[in-house]
């Protein structure tokens, strides 16, 4: 029987604040454990929550960037379970009226267009880490140590419709996601930091078949790849045990990314009841239209605005646009350099080409070099004036990139100016034709491709400063005289 | 109205000894009797009340404080280990 | 006997140097020896600490407001590395890392806080036998209860152990031990006083205010408490009135409704006189009395026991034996310490409300009864709302009976909650209100409830204050 795979994803990213969601402690990974906590992170009785402004306007950024609806008025709720990693054993969320609904993300597969819905996004707090001592995890731990850093460090859920129909859907899903979230500026997006987490529900039905099969959750997928790869291995295990007329357990399954296969976590002797209410240490949320459009304001344009901006206005190639937006840093210094400099074919080329290849070379990002985008722009329109040549260009930018110094001091101190004064050249062109009698013959004897040797003589002895076209023009007189 | 003592004290994490469980059941079937006297009123178009006073948009601005007394909170704690609170092995 | 001053007699005293703040602390401590063995009022005192706010006082000189005073503290509001229990075994060791609001704010007042006071175990109950550790007993009758849960903070303004107090007030605790007590307690608009640092008991009804030993106090106290907080987030951001304004003995042209249904079978008939002789006396002084019926009462009681205990189950979550507190030896495994931290930590009363409202959040039960609950609070609200439309003020008994005995009613639960049955109205709707004695029966005092519509402090002090004023009840103090 032919299978239909159902997948469904629940995504949590924490918002870039400098405070956490509901006090003033730092949300700065990487500190030692407990010093970044409060008496509100860490549920000291008598505390009360404030709710963080610019972690509201970072998720409405992000519901609005994902075309859902603002709703009117939504409120947050307590998620009520006793866990050592949650100090107030409670976690502050939203339940049944969160921030936002109905929203879609569009994503492409295979050159295929596809519209994902959007069930929700909502708010909530992010609880503790837990270290382990005696093992590596939880099983066979023989005591726990809680570090609450991390406790109350915003994250948004975003809840995805079951619309995703293979593991590779899910993957350009998380991709096309992660790159919007990193682009609008409100999550480091980074699965591998954790900043960016993704839970997936799977289920799978006879080709066909209207109702939704028996799904199971997977849990700790790190990166897109294993997005990929527990989805593929828990599609096969559901294909495998429904071919053989088995039934699949409504269960929480882990990722094991050594194994690469799925594992049943042990469940629960209780069902889970979360005991939602509505916190009534915190006022509802009530956004007004003029907070609305101002939180649009700083969205700017979408990447996919951008990307049919740069087809149609600039007729890049889409080659050039995808790998211009293929992060934030780069597309702004592409519109950077644009604003000064009207050429985006020409910009488009030398960021392609050698900036990215000693950003390569070098395993730098964008954002750590020195060289300005204004600084880009004066040598390219150096190269326009003729003061320099394309060719040497190419070294002037790597001197620039790394020294720092700027294009005018490089190109004024190593002297490369290129020499268009045509008395010079002919001078060198005589000294030329003087060491090289035997190609002068060859020449003068009918072998015409033999110029081009000249020239090259001539380019290195001016060390390239020399216009080629107007040099061989001037060899072609010299040697017809 | 009869309640599953165990279940409820199991998502309280309250531990309760036999006679806690017994009189609990008894008392707390009484008080919801008495509270379904609720249910001769009639409120199918009434809005809940959560806050007695309405507000909304209550924010506070993107700053960190740190907090000076850290220290004092993991004074509190009843086990720690490397600035860490310790709790005993977690079986679910 | 300088333990007995009102703050505001105090006040007069220390600003013309006729006595030293050191005297008057000292004077209250002796008090405190003298009675405290007695009464129980407290859990931490802390003498030193007092005597040294109060050498600062002096050493000052500037004796504006309520700079100098000693005053204590009810044991739910948080005190930077002074014991904060809740009269709980569960918080028996916990020192808070910070203050609560109000304990800022009286700092910055200059007063002198004495100690922390007994209430019912995390304020539940209505006469601190809940309390883990001892029950405070009512300086006019050592047999009957102080009230609750504020008990402590009441017996000890009643017996002169301080000069003001707080307490704290989620369904009567701070009008109804006021009551018992033969003081004047106040409990302020929902949001009129910030809760942080105040251990919550239920979110949504929970509010701080005075207990003292007469209207003025009570006014001056609230000038020092109310007042926006960033830190609470239902705290409200309009201006606080300088309340000693409302201060005036007039209550000409005032209309003010007797709440008739809580003058029913299930009151006193001594309450009810009282009640009826205060009324009268309102009247002769100008103001308009009616009869006024709100309905909804009847059902407030049951709204309250699953409101207040679902946000209480919640808020109690975190007394876990991880963070702070307690921590069972017996925890082989985080199951089990949380079982047993849990069994051993809380009382009975504690552990039945969190079971009931865990109960009432749960699963299957929560439209049934939290969220049936929420709407009914909303009808309260209503009720009170069309009656504000005649009324400047309510009136009513604030407790159905004078003090009981102790023990009495420690069998019966919903009895106890049904006690509450005049005040729990009020917290539901957010309102302020205010109890003031108004008569004994047997020995014991009588209070006079006066609600006031949200903000509305200034009306009932000044209803409070014109009664007391052509009254004498207020200067009665019991004898120990």
């Amino acid at each position: 029987m032919k299978y239909e795979t159902i997948i469904g994803l629940e995504i949590h990213a924490q918002l870039l604040t400098e405070s956490k969601m509901f006090c003033a402690c730092s949300t700065k990974f990487g500190a030692k454990p407990n010093t970044n906590i409060c008496p509100v992170c860490t549920g000291q009785p008598g505390v009360l929550p404030v709710m963080n402004q610019k972690a509201i306007e970072l998720a409405i950024k992000t519901a609005l960037a994902l075309n859902c609806k603002i709703e009117k008025s939504s409120v947050f709720a307590r998620k009520n379970y006793f866990y050592p990693d949650l100090p107030k054993d409670f976690q502050i969320s939203q339940y049944e009226l969160p921030l936002a609904t109905l929203g879609h993300l569009d994503i492409v597969v295979e050159g295929k267009k596809k519209r994902i819905g959007i069930t929700r996004v909502h708010l909530e707090e992010d609880a503790g880490k837990l270290v382990h001592k005696g093992a590596a995890r939880i099983m066979g731990a023989t005591e726990s140590l809680v570090d609450y850093n991390r406790t109350g460090v915003p994250l948004m859920e975003i809840v995805s419709e079951p619309d995703l129909r293979s593991p590779a859907e899910a993957k350009a899903f998380m991709e096309t996601l992660q790159h919007l979230l990193q682009f609008i500026g409100v999550c480091d997006a980074k699965m591998e930091e954790g900043s960016l987490r993704c839970d997936a529900n799977i289920s799978l039905r006879p080709a066909g078949e209207q109702k939704f099969g028996t799904k199971t959750e997977v849990k700790n997928m790190n990166s897109f790849k294993a997005v990929f790869k527990a989805l593929k291995a828990e599609e096969k295990r559901h294909e495998e045990v429904l071919s053989e007329g088995g039934k699949i357990n409504q269960e929480t399954r882990f990722f094991d990314d050594i194994t690469e296969q799925t594992i049943g976590m042990r469940s629960k002797e209780y069902a889970h009841d979360y005991r939602y209410f509505p916190e009534p240490d915190l006022v509802p949320i009530e956004p007004s239209a003029d907070w609305l459009a101002k939180i649009k304001n700083t969205s700017g344009e979408l990447p996919e605005a951008k990307r049919d901006r740069f087809l149609n206005e600039y007729k890049l190639p889409e080659a050039d646009a995808e790998v211009l937006l293929a992060t934030p840093a780069l597309t702004a210094y592409f519109e950077e350099c644009l604003k000064l400099y009207d050429h985006p074919k020409t910009i488009a080329n030398w960021l392609m080409g050698d900036l990215t290849a000693y950003l390569k070379t070098n395993n730098l990002a964008i954002e750590q070099i020195n060289l300005t985008p204004a600084q880009l722009v004066e040598m390219l329109q150096m190269i326009d004036k003729g003061t320099i040549s394309g060719k040497l260009a190419k070294t002037i930018l790597v001197e620039a990139l790394k020294s720092g110094k700027t294009i005018k001091d490089i190109v004024a101190e190593q002297g490369l100016t290129q020499i268009s004064d045509e008395g010079e050249i002919k001078n060198i062109i005589d000294e030329v034709i003087e060491k090289n009698p035997k190609q002068v013959g060859e020449f003068r004897s009918g072998k015409d491709a033999v110029v081009m040797f000249l020239v090259g003589q001539v380019m290195k002895l001016s060390k390239g400063r020399a216009k080629p076209d107007a040099v061989q023009k001037l060899l072609r007189q010299k040697l017809g005289q | 109205m009869k309640i599953d003592v165990e279940a409820v004290a199991k998502l309280a994490r309250l531990g309760l000894s036999p006679e806690e469980k017994k009189l609990f059941g008894e008392q707390l079937s009484r008080i919801l009797d008495h509270a379904d006297t609720l249910k001769k009123l009639n409120t199918d178009k009434v809005e809940p009340t959560s806050h007695a006073i309405p507000m909304k948009n209550v924010l506070r601005e993107d700053k960190v404080i740190p907090c000076a007394n850290v220290d004092d909170i993991l004074l509190n704690a009843p086990q720690a280990e490397e600035h860490m609170f310790k709790v005993p092995r977690i079986v679910e | 006997m300088l333990n007995n001053l009102t703050a505001h007699e105090a006040h007069s005293l220390l600003a013309s140097k006729k006595i030293s703040s050191v005297e008057l602390t000292e004077a209250v401590f002796a008090q405190i020896e003298k009675t405290e063995n007695k009464l129980k009022a407290y859990v931490t005192l802390t003498k030193d600490e007092a005597l040294k706010r109060a050498k600062a006082a002096d050493n000052n000189g500037n004796f504006t407001g309520l700079a100098g005073i000693p005053i204590a503290i009810k044991d739910n509001m948080c005190t930077k590395g002074i014991l904060t229990t809740c009269s709980s075994k569960i918080l028996a060791n916990y020192l808070p890392p910070y203050d609560a609001t109000i304990v800022e704010k009286l700092a910055a007042a200059g007063a002198a806080p004495i100690g922390k006071t007994n209430l019912d175990e995390f304020a539940m109950g209505s006469s601190t036998e809940n309390s883990g550790f001892h029950t405070t007993h009512n300086p006019w009758d050592l047999n009957t209860v102080p009230g609750g849960s504020s008990g402590g903070s009441a017996a000890a303004v009643a017996s002169g152990e301080c000069i003001l107090a707080l307490g704290s007030d989620t369904g009567g605790s701070i009008r109804q031990p006021a009551s018992f007590c033969g003081v004047v307690g106040l409990k302020p608009t929902y949001g009129r006083v910030s809760r942080y640092g105040l251990v919550a008991f239920a979110s949504s009804l929970d509010q701080i205010g005075p207990l003292a030993k007469d209207v003025t106090d009570s006014a001056w106290l609230m000038n020092v408490l109310a007042g926006y907080d960033p830190k609470d987030s239902t705290s409200v951001d309009i201006p606080v009135p300088d309340y000693r304004m409302a201060l005036v003995n007039d209550v000409k042209k005032f209309r003010i409704g007797l709440i008739s249904d809580l003058m029913g079978k299930g009151t006193d008939e001594a309450v009810k006189a009282a009640i009826k002789d205060a009324a009268r006396k309102l009247e002769s002084l100008g103001a308009i009395v009616e009869e006024v019926s709100l309905p909804t009462f009847e059902y407030a009681v049951p709204t309250y026991y699953l409101i207040a205990p679902a946000e209480a189950s919640s808020n109690l979550a975190r007394f876990d034996g991880v963070k702070f507190g307690h921590r069972s030896s017996d925890a082989p495994d985080l199951l089990t310490m949380y079982y047993n931290t849990r069994r051993e930590g809380f009382g009975a009363e504690v552990k039945r409300r969190i079971m009931l409202g865990t109960y009432a959040l749960s699963a299957g039960y929560y439209d049934a009864y939290y969220l049936k609950a929420l709407k009914v609070r909303t009808l309260i609200k209503q009720d009170f709302e069309k009656a504000f439309k005649h009324f400047d003020v309510l009136i009513s008994p604030t407790a159905p009976s004078p003090a009981f005995k102790i023990g009495e009613k420690a069998a019966d639960p919903l009895s106890m909650y049904l006690s509450d049955i005049a005040t729990i109205p009020v917290n539901l709707a957010g309102l302020p209100a205010i109890s003031l004695p108004c008569g004994f029966s047997g020995g014991l005092p009588i209070g006079l409830q006066i609600i006031g519509e949200a903000f509305a402090e200034e009306k009932l002090l000044q209803v409070a204050y014109t009664y007391e004023q052509n009254t004498e009840w207020h200067k009665r103090r019991p004898t120990l």
